[in-house]
């Protein structure tokens, strides 16, 4: 039953949005973190998607999505000039993470149309299955 | 006589089953549409229903090929004798993605409905054939 695999396909899609949609709140809520555990700026984060061809799928295939792992963002960090804070360094500089606050705002819109445009493919496949369940009667 | 009353259900029935295999593509397209480098894929409805039905030439030039190692290519993937295809980009994207997210969800609205449609066929069908026997 093929549309069976359409849960599947949407469901590895979902959560991978998902998580793409994680991976933009900590980039965003980091945004100023001028230090962290390390003692560095924090660096801005991003996902990279790939394709997973789906196990014992019957003629047409079956693709899902999967993270492939997260990659920080190699951009150089951002600089500014505030002599009073307490981790500037000696010509008054703070290094502040590399988060583009604009770029992530589009990239959580987009994670979040992705999203919903695979629930909605789940819900009609549920309604396709619901009416093929009334068939005969 | 169950022959004929399979004869008379196979061809929406076949039509119900390719509907369903072209909505695993079709979610496969939309849930990629944000991977780098994936192509979007479709297969001919057409075709792969006439193959089905056993009517087209699809279904036997498609078994032509036989890989006798494991270093051969795979011969490509193929529903009911029909060849799973590229979809040609509208517009092309720098990540080399060439879903287009319109295509993709009306082509997913519309095999739905037409499913509905097959299913809604079949249903006539079963009823008619219930009220000749039951009378």
């Amino acid at each position: 039953m093929s549309l069976f695999k359409v849960f599947e396909v949407s469901g590895s899609a979902v959560a991978a949005q998902s998580q793409r949609l994680n991976v933009v709140a900590s980039n965003i809520a980091n945004a100023d973190s001028a230090t962290g555990p390390d003692g560095k700026a924090y660096r801005a984060r991003q996902v990279v998607f790939q394709t997973i061809q789906l196990t014992g799928s019957s003629g047409a295939p079956a693709t899902g999505v999967k993270v492939n792992g997260i990659v920080e963002d190699s951009s150089p960090m951002r600089r500014v000039r505030d002599p009073a804070h307490p981790l500037a360094d000696k010509d008054g500089y703070v290094t502040m993470p590399n988060v583009n606050v604009v770029d992530e705002m589009v990239n959580m819109i987009s994670a979040s149309r992705s999203y919903q445009t695979n629930i909605e493919m789940m819900n009609t496949a549920k309604g396709m299955l619901l009416k093929v369940l009334t068939l005969g009667s | 006589m169950i022959g004929k009353l399979d004869q008379n259900l196979s061809f929406h029935s076949n039509a119900l089953v390719l509907r369903s295999q072209r909505q695993q593509l079709l979610a496969s397209n939309i849930a990629n549409a944000d991977t780098p480098g994936y192509q979007a894929r479709d297969f001919d409805f057409a075709a792969a229903l006439r193959a089905a039905g056993g009517q087209g030439a699809a279904g036997s030039a498609a078994q032509g090929v036989v890989r006798t190692s494991a270093e051969h290519l795979k011969p490509a993937a193929t529903v009911d004798g029909a060849r799973v295809q590229y979809r040609i980009a509208a517009q092309g994207s720098l990540d080399r993605n060439s879903v287009d997210m319109d295509t993709e969800r009306a082509l997913f609205a519309d095999n739905a409905v037409r499913y509905e449609a097959s299913l809604r066929f079949l249903n006539h069908k079963i009823k008619t054939m219930l009220s000749a026997i039951q009378g």
